[in-house]
């Protein structure tokens, strides 16, 4: 019974742990979004290369959390629930990698007509991946609130696609772009940025359910 | 001693086959949903089913005796057969069984045959708790629902401790349940066997004493222990994951609320509690585990909203208050007249 409740501590340390990697992942993103976007390549780098630390740091949680729930037999009414949902969380942070290294390797050109708006987006995407966390956590502790809690979610991914359309109309339709190319270029990035919205927004669908199987 | 055991052995596989259905009935769940292990749940269950049975058996045997008192081993033997038998062919049809029921039916058989009489009050008392167990325990399933539903909203408690938490309010329940079942349903096993004991009070290293009942009670406990070693583990992965699924905190309150009605029904010491304050009190009757546990489930489903409820299985439990008694009456005459005609025993 020890030994079990010294493995339950674990576990919520872990779990805590991956949640905290996964909300200073979303907040490198924007930092190092915005580091790009005001051409500091350097910085850029350095967040790029703490993203890609925090996200291996994050795999090895993961695993561990899924090894010790089914080694112990812990929670078996919510085991699935609960891996289910490490699963889709640990998708957020490899977006935000996924994104950094097609940066690193495509250098898009964002003109400055542009540059506001995509600091919107990337804002708003890291948002909802902000607002998410806290109501990962009442799944674990109160999920009454989780419901509440996810509205803003909804709510910020909602702005991700307005500003991500934005980019789109005006990417196709300025004359300040000349190649067809680079109009798809920028296209492209706001669908990768606009993806760790959408991620959170899947989390949240998710969470949704879980939260409802959850109520006593 | 060897003729002694030879006529206990109907009493003993009575207790085997209650230890192998009932003890499913507490930790069913506990041990379906992997929350408990089958060895720690059969460990607990075994040292608290003889705890009950030892420390707080005598009351329901008591009321029992008033039934009808069997002076003779042969008569004895033949009556716990008699249940043993309803109840292995009730199962056997996939009928509602209870072991309480199989044995009151098989006692009344007695009376019939041996011309005693039945005890109209003693009848009544046991029927009208047989009816009342199930309905008090949906009643007590149905607040404490409220009750935990109140603190788990008000105590911010992570997933993961919750869940070592209700293990240990699973085996803390289940340990409950077991001692209840112990006290409650060791009359049923080794009741009809209190009259024509042959076990001599002893002390036990000056310690303390055991009475001869109580020694008839331990290896009544001993027989149940063995049933949930030997047979309890397949019933408990049907109770628990295929007739009714639970969560572990709502399998916890159904266990705890049937517990409370077993021991309601079984404690002499609560008894005289309740009487020494001028409170109603609870006839020390066996009523049926099985029959508590699901009314248990059903007062969950009504404090969930009533949706999803079974209503048939309550007309089921109806029909084993009646039919239960009924057959097992039957085979306890025709089985007495057979051992009295055909072996010569005297049997009243």
């Amino acid at each position: 019974m020890i030994s079990i409740f010294k493995k339950a501590k674990g576990i919520e340390a872990n779990i805590e742990k991956f949640l905290k990697n996964i909300e200073l992942s979303a907040s490198l993103f924007e930092q190092g979004l915005k580091e790009y976007f005001n051409g500091r390549m350097e910085q850029f780098d350095d967040r790029c290369s703490q993203i890609q630390k925090l996200e291996s740091e994050s795999d090895s949680l993961r695993f561990d959390i899924k090894f010790t729930l089914y080694s112990d037999l812990l929670i078996p009414d919510a085991r699935g629930d609960v891996l289910g949902l490490i699963e889709t969380l640990d998708n957020v942070i490899d977006i935000t990698e996924k994104v950094f290294i097609q940066i690193s390797i495509e250098k898009p050109v964002i003109l400055p007509f542009l540059r506001d708006d995509f600091i919107s987006l990337s804002e708003a995407s890291v948002k909802a991946v902000h607002k998410l966390i806290p109501a990962v956590r009442a799944f674990f502790e109160k999920p009454q609130n989780v419901t509440d809690l996810l509205t803003q979610v909804h709510f910020w991914e909602h702005e991700a696609d307005t500003a991500e359309i934005r980019i789109k109309t005006k990417a196709f339709n300025s004359e300040e772009i000349e190649q067809f190319s680079r109009r798809v270029h920028m296209r492209y990035f706001a669908e990768k940025i606009s993806m760790l919205a959408d991620e959170a927004e899947a989390v949240a669908e998710r969470l949704e359910v879980y939260a409802i199987k959850r109520a006593f | 001693m060897l003729a002694t055991l030879l006529f206990l052995s109907s009493g003993l596989f009575l207790g085997w086959s209650l230890g192998a259905n009932d003890a499913a009935n507490v930790w069913g769940t506990a041990v379906g949903t992997n929350m408990v292990k089958f060895k720690s749940a059969a460990i607990v269950c075994s040292i608290f089913v003889i705890l009950g049975a030892i420390i707080s058996g005598s009351g329901a045997s008591h009321t029992l005796g008033k039934l009808g008192t069997i002076s003779t081993l042969p008569g004895a033997f033949t009556v716990a057969l008699a249940a043993a038998l309803s109840v292995y062919m009730m199962t056997k049809a996939a009928l509602p069984v209870s072991t309480s029921q199989a044995i009151v039916g098989a006692i009344i058989g007695w009376n019939l045959f041996s011309g005693t009489g039945v005890n109209m009050q003693s009848l009544t008392k046991i029927l009208g708790s047989w009816v009342f167990s199930p309905i008090l325990s949906a009643g007590f399933a149905f607040v404490l629902y409220f009750v935990v539903k109140f603190f788990l909203r008000r105590i911010r408690f992570h997933l993961i401790r919750l869940d070592f938490t209700t293990r240990f309010l699973l085996l803390a329940a289940g340990a409950f349940g077991s001692y209840t079942l112990g006290a409650n349903n060791i009359a049923n096993v080794m009741g009809v066997f209190i009259p024509s004991s042959v076990f001599q009070d002893i002390s036990i290293g000056g310690l303390f004493n055991l009475s001869g009942v109580q020694q008839l009670f331990a290896i009544g406990g001993v027989a149940i222990a063995v049933g949930v070693f030997t047979y309890s583990k397949r019933v408990m992965m049907t109770v628990g994951s295929e007739i009714y699924r639970l969560n572990p905190i709502t399998a916890f309150i159904v266990v705890l609320s049937s517990s409370i009605v077993l021991f309601l029904f079984a404690s002499q010491g609560l008894k005289d509690l309740l009487v020494s304050h001028n409170l109603p009190s609870f006839p020390l009757v066996p009523v049926s585990s099985s029959q508590s546990i699901v009314g248990g489930v059903i007062g969950i489903g009504l404090a969930k909203g009533g949706k999803n409820i079974n209503f048939s299985i309550l007309g089921r439990i109806s029909m084993g208050w009646i039919m239960t008694p009924l057959i097992s009456a039957i085979i306890s005459f025709i089985s007495l007249f057979i051992v009295q005609n055909v072996f010569s025993q005297i049997v009243s």
